[in-house]
């Protein structure tokens, strides 16, 4: 096969699953949500409502598109794509098992980390372009936001790479096979504990999760940045939250869970060949905690938000990153 | 390493970063103008990514597109009391094309007065791990300084915006 057409089929996988996890995600925050408010969610479209979000998608491609004569014409259209495009970026590198994988980067987390910086550009494009104060108000949170946040993701990734002595996820993962004293799986939480809690709370405020939801904000900025769409380019700038939240989770199971990798049996063929399946359900657990959050926590306000990640947060993730760095060269892991 | 790159996505490229630059230059409004200049950054990343400097283009996309310009736009959006300040004023007087072609002929011959570059390419690629190796062995010193440099920026830029107490 030329690597040309190669290519194209594996960007095509990639969007494959972008869009399957989008609509699943979506059925699934309303569940979740409904069962923590002691309610049902969508029951009546299909069985147990599964077809509700089909529905949806139907209904917003169908919307009018509209767009606000005040708005900036190009900025305002071009706006979605460039939320949507990064968070699709987003997917090449990560591996679903040894082989099924869309790219084989060396470089693969830094690639992850370098499409989730360009997220807040293609937010504050939004907020600017739609010429309204609630929408601008929305843009620029994100943005402060995103830049305070990704300083303590960045610090609480290097402990994993640190321990496998790569930037590229399988090899991170296969770093993770074997037990330490017979029993414990050798998964990167354990040693790296903190820096998980670190990489959990700064992977919910770089997917604007509540309580760090302070952009949209629907109570007091009605969505913010997203505020003046309608149809699917509101689709669009909603899909790539979600798949952003499926990046995170996914990430955190390759770096601190042993992505596909099944406990005790981490060399069997049979749990090998199983290991999509496997990669899927920790990732989706791993949603499914984030939710749990997001329907817990009240939103806290954005000088809160912003101190915390200045003044506590990227503090310890730097004392944290230097004493991983002094262990692992005394007891040499 | 082939001693040359394919054709078509080069041009792509440098038709993006060179046309970017003089939109960037002709736009009236300074938004306009910062995304301009981050379209130009992105470009200049592909052409990292172009020469097989993988690590290169993504140090760029994080820190140029994804800090830099976000911070540019940040700033230009919360200084701006009202939105049609954003519109700047845009001199094309001849006096200023006279000025601007003047810079390019001295930028010109100050270029072509240096003695030809003409590098080999290394018979493969580094990767990110020889570059790694490399830059904590043999340039540990230099990175090192520069690190600390920056450090002291940071806190003066700190210290010198802070407020009563200081």
């Amino acid at each position: 096969m030329s690597p040309l057409l190669q290519a194209l089929l594996r960007t095509l996988a990639a969007v494959a699953l972008l869009l399957v996890n989008g609509v699943v995600l979506i059925l699934m925050l309303r569940k979740v949500l409904a069962r923590l408010h002691l309610r049902l969610g969508p029951t009546r479209v299909g069985p147990w409502g599964v077809l509700q979000t089909v529905a949806d998608v139907f209904k917003l491609l169908t919307k009018e598109d509209f767009r606000p004569s005040g708005a900036d014409k190009w900025l305002f259209r071009l706006a979605p794509v460039l939320v949507f495009v990064p968070s699709f970026m987003a997917y090449l590198p990560l591996a679903l098992s040894d082989t099924w994988r869309f790219s084989d980067l060396d470089t693969g987390v830094l690639f992850v980390l370098a499409a989730g910086s360009l997220v807040p550009i293609g937010i504050l494009m939004a907020g600017w372009g739609s010429n309204a104060k609630w929408s601008l108000l929305g843009g620029l949170r994100a943005a402060g936001q995103q830049i305070a946040y990704e300083i303590p993701l960045m610090l609480s990734v290097l402990g994993p790479v640190m321990f496998a002595g790569s930037l590229n996820v399988a090899a991170i993962v296969n770093a993770q096979r074997g037990v330490w004293l017979g029993v414990i799986p050798r998964w990167f939480v354990l040693p790296q504990l903190v820096g998980f809690v670190i990489f959990a709370i700064a992977g919910q405020a770089e997917t604007s999760q509540t309580p760090f939801d302070m952009s949209e904000a629907e109570s007091e900025l009605i969505t913010g940045f997203a505020n003046e769409y309608s149809g699917m380019r509101f689709g669009f700038m909603f899909l790539a939250e979600f798949s952003n939240m499926f990046v995170v989770s996914a990430l955190g199971v390759t770096l601190f869970f042993g992505g596909w990798l099944v406990p005790w049996a981490d060399r069997n063929p049979l749990a090998l060949a199983l290991g999509p399946a496997v990669f899927m359900l920790k990732t989706y657990l791993g949603i499914a905690v984030m939710m749990w959050v997001r329907g817990t926590l009240p939103r806290v306000r954005v000088d809160q938000l912003l101190a915390f990640s200045w003044k506590t947060l990227i503090p310890v993730s730097l004392a944290w990153t230097v004493l991983s760095a002094l262990v692992m060269r005394a007891v040499n892991l | 390493m082939p001693d040359h790159v394919s054709i078509v996505p080069f041009a792509v490229l440098t038709g993006a970063v060179v046309l970017g630059a003089v939109a960037m230059m002709l736009s009236r409004n300074v938004v306009h103008a910062a995304f301009w200049l981050l379209e130009v950054m992105m470009a200049v990343a592909g052409l990292f990514m172009l020469l097989s400097a993988g690590f290169l283009a993504l140090v760029q996309v994080m820190v140029y597109a994804g800090a830099v310009s976000v911070l540019m736009l940040f700033t230009v959006m919360l200084t701006l009391r009202r939105r049609e300040d954003a519109e700047r004023p845009l001199d094309l007087s001849a006096a200023s094309f006279g000025l601007a072609f003047a810079f390019g002929l001295a930028a010109a011959t100050a270029i072509g007065s240096l003695p030809g570059a003409r590098v080999r390419m290394p018979a493969h690629a580094p990767g990110v791990a020889e570059f790694g190796a490399l830059l904590f062995s043999r340039w540990a010193l230099p990175l090192e300084i520069a690190s600390v440099v920056l450090l002291i920026a940071l806190v003066g830029a700190v210290w010198w915006t802070g407020g009563e107490d200081r």
